[in-house]
């Protein structure tokens, strides 16, 4: 934790030359009569981050799912080393040496890190695992991965490791499944794929996760990292394609190419003003009357230790911290659904407080049920509760924040990243609670719904809610916050108005 | 708003139990035409389903919730021992049937709260209830059937459509089925069983939601087990032993999920017509019984595999 962030500084560009060592030429593929891949040409060199970016919806996956063997192209070649590739499955791919870690997390949390490794992969005789062997394979794998110095325990359950260090597991067994642990020197693997690989994690374990991919580079391997952050594929990458409507909109290299170049290249059109105009009077010096939250000294049983703010009607205040800050923690305590040990919560609203959680599909909705169902789910409302009802409430919300479903009855779970946002604060909307606290509101939703996300927020304050924003974004903060207070290690500073702050100062403040 | 908008974009879950109920019934009366198609044939399996539906209904609610309960055959043994004593003791048969119901409803609520405020597992709790349930049953018995005079209950499931029974279970499935989908509550228990972590979110206790769920089917088991006591006219501590595994089969069949979060009554009670249209027809095929456990356990499965690839279709 001490090393700041941002010092994951890449070696010497020598490795990205020579010939491609992946090449994908005229990808085309469709579903229906919906074409996802108009004919996508991507190529990659042996030591080199390649950034994949789009917004959701531009095609990503689908390539990526081709490349893996998980689907089959209309049309499509691809060269891997020089070689023609087509793998028929995911086990082919594999062989051949191109892997993926995916970015919802696939380990068994039950099982070690050993197991987890080797999983799929253990050398057997007579059916009974050769422990020996497949303790070296895993030793070597996680060796690639975390470099010398570091280790990460092999025989420990995996759910007991940090989420950062899960990830770093899950590289070491895609290597391992690449065929990286079978050869003494190390790498046969050739092409991992990591799908937002920092999406879980805060500044500093990003950081570290990205001196590791660095490190994998150095030894030969072609990395294609799909992503939301341009930051990080400005810091890390070599090279970027962007994809929109299922055809290469813009590559070149991220250190020389301005941002806001990628952003148009991405979304077709000029980035909307980012920064949507906070209200008025609640900026700067704000009145004493409308006081909503009245938080004093309030400390959970680990995190957070002591917070103190006050939260006023139709500002937004914004809190930053790194992961483990204990930002989650503090608004759960906020919204009784943890004990407090320590301190008080005065709710000066009549209409209670509500809490979008980070989790969408963990906490915030039912996944497998209708839309109409997720944003009525409330504790109020009358005994009788019929269907129809039910439905029409739901399509009146569907229009009201414009989600993109096909009807009401649809389920939570086939709406895109976005739109599960926009039912979670439809939910919260039609309680019409005074307070909102809003956990991570942007996380895995693509760059358009950000936006509308974001002025969403900005629209309730104006209304005269009063809102608390946690995010990692910081610049979400900086751009949509009236007040913003910094959270380290489980003590929250005073909140200071969002003027005072810039993205650096909030990062500095927040790691220090 | 029309129907299709009301059962959302995809067929409804009990319309699969609905065809094979058809089609099973549709076979065995062609096969069994001078016997199977009569009314008495009709009544007959209505009666033997009060037993199995009136229990599917509780199960329902509690599979819903993510939860199951394995004590289903314990209490209704144990409530026809309780109904079977009371009656002995010279008490009316008004007071001996609210006597076990209460019995039920201190039992469901005691699961409930093992369940939803100690936060066990289902499957351990009512697993230890199915034992300790049958032994407190055996031990009020005197581990033998008590006889009584059954004061009028033999005549709830008397062999005529006036059955008083059969338009109980009936009242009671509408009942259930109007609480599960018409009301608040009934909105809670899915939710539930959807993501427990989101209802809580919602300001929903889950907690009370399941002891109320455990509540009212360890009811409705009661129920069940006046019905039973009705076609014993004894009260037997060995009765219904492995009933239980029947509930959840009707459940399953009936499209609800193990892992919480669907299910209907209307499939439940179609699941539990099935089996005893199975039962019933095979036997008037004068098939042996292996047949029909066998047909009765690959529809289980076929059931739950139809519901896989209906889920795969809708995800698509």
């Amino acid at each position: 934790m001490t090393s700041p962030p941002g010092a994951a500084s890449s070696p010497p560009e020598a490795a990205a030359s020579g010939p491609p060592v992946l090449e994908i030429a005229g990808a085309e593929k469709s579903f229906g009569a919906v074409a996802v891949l108009r004919g996508v040409s991507l190529s990659v060199r042996r030591g080199e981050i390649h950034a994949l970016l789009g917004e959701n919806g531009a095609g990503k996956s689908t390539l990526m799912r081709i490349l893996l063997g998980a689907e089959s192209a209309d049309r499509c070649q691809m060269k891997l080393a020089g070689e023609p590739y087509a793998p028929p499955g995911p086990g082919a791919a594999q062989r051949a040496g191109v892997v993926m870690v995916p970015q919802e997390r696939t380990l068994c949390l039950h099982l070690t890190v050993l197991e987890n490794v080797v999983l799929g992969l253990e050398p057997a005789r007579a059916g009974f695992v050769r422990r020996g062997a497949a303790r070296e394979i895993a030793e070597r794998a996680l060796g690639l991965v975390t470099g010398v110095g570091r280790r990460i325990p092999l025989d420990v359950r995996a759910g007991s490791l940090s989420v950062a260090d899960q990830q770093l597991v899950e590289i070491a067994r895609a290597l391992a499944q690449g065929g990286a642990a079978t050869r003494e020197d190390g790498l046969s693997a050739k092409v991992l794929v990591l799908d937002e690989p920092t999406a879980s994690l805060g500044q500093d374990d990003a950081a570290r996760l990205f001196t590791r991919v660095h490190a994998l580079k150095a030894a030969g391997l072609a990395v294609v990292l799909v992503t939301h952050f341009l930051a990080d594929v400005r810091a890390h990458a070599d090279r970027y394609t962007v994809l929109r409507d299922g055809t290469v909109k813009g590559e070149g290299d991220p250190k020389v190419t301005p941002p806001e170049q990628i952003v148009r290249e991405m979304l077709g059109r000029e980035l909307e003003a980012a920064r949507v105009e906070p209200g008025g009077d609640a900026r700067g010096a704000p009145h004493d009357e409308g006081v909503l939250l009245d938080v004093n000294a309030l400390g959970g049983c680990d995190r957070p230790r002591s917070a103190t703010f006050v939260l006023r009607r139709g500002e937004v205040l914004g809190i930053a911290g790194l992961v483990g800050s204990g930002r989650t923690e503090l608004l759960r305590l906020i919204a009784g659904l943890d004990a407090s040990i320590q301190g008080t919560v005065r709710v000066r609203a009549d209409k209670g407080v509500g809490l979008l959680s980070e989790d969408r599909g963990g906490e915030g909705l039912m996944l497998s049920r209708s839309i109409a169902e997720n944003v009525t789910l409330s504790r109020r409302g009358s005994f009788v509760s019929r269907p129809s009802a039910l439905f029409a409430e739901g399509a009146r919300w569907i229009a009201e924040l414009s989600i993109k479903a096909s009807s009401p009855a649809q389920s939570a779970g086939e709406l895109s990243g976005g739109n599960q946002q926009k039912v979670q604060l439809a939910r919260l909307l039609r309680e019409d609670y005074d307070v909102l606290l809003i956990d991570e509101p942007t996380r895995g939703i693509d760059v358009a719904s950000k936006t509308q996300v974001l002025a969403l927020v900005r629209e309730l304050a104006r209304r005269g809610k009063g809102i608390v924003l946690v995010s990692s974004q910081l610049d979400e903060l900086v751009s949509t916050c009236d007040r913003i207070a910094v959270l380290r290690r489980g003590e929250l500073d005073a909140p200071r108005p969002a003027s005072e702050w810039t993205e650096e100062r909030l990062l500095l403040e927040a790691s220090s | 708003m029309n129907l299709r908008s009301l059962l959302g974009d995809r067929r409804p879950a009990w319309l699969g139990p609905l065809v094979a109920v058809v089609v099973v019934y549709a076979v065995f009366a062609i096969l069994t035409p001078d016997t199977f198609l009569r009314t008495q044939n009709l009544l007959t399996m209505a009666r033997q389903t009060v037993v199995v539906a009136i229990c599917a209904l509780g199960m329902t609610m509690v599979i819903v919730t993510g939860g199951i309960d394995l004590s289903t055959g314990s209490l209704v043994a144990l409530t026809t021992v309780v109904v079977a004593r009371l009656l002995r003791s010279g008490y009316g048969p008004v007071v001996a049937v609210l006597g076990a119901l209460a019995v039920a409803a201190l039992v469901g609520a005691s699961i409930g709260a093992l369940v939803g405020r100690l936060k066990m597992m289902p499957f351990v709790v009512t697993l230890g209830a199915m034992t300790i349930l049958r032994g407190a049953a055996k031990g009020l018995a005197d581990e033998q059937k008590i006889d009584c005079d059954t004061k009028g209950l033999e005549r709830l499931l008397s062999a005529d459509i006036t059955a008083p029974g059969l338009w109980i279970a009936l009242t009671l499935a509408i009942g259930v089925a109007v609480l599960l989908n018409y009301t608040r509550f009934g909105r809670h228990v899915f939710a539930v069983g959807s993501n427990e972590a989101a209802a809580r979110l919602c300001g929903i206790d889950p907690a009370r939601v399941k002891i109320l769920v455990y509540m009212l089917s360890s009811l409705l088991f009661g129920v069940a087990g006046v019905m039973e006591l009705s076609t014993l006219t004894v009260g037997d501590p060995t009765d219904s032993i492995g009933l239980e595994l029947d509930v959840i089969a009707a459940v399953v069949i009936g499209g609800a999920s193990l892992a919480g979060g669907e299910g209907s009554v209307i499939g439940s009670v179609l699941g539990a017509l099935l089996m005893t249209v199975i039962k019933t027809g095979a036997v008037h095929r004068g098939m042996p019984s292996w047949t029909q456990e066998i047909a009765t356990g690959a529809i289980i499965v076929l059931a739950v595999a139809v519901d896989r690839l209906r889920h795969a279709r809708a995800r698509r």
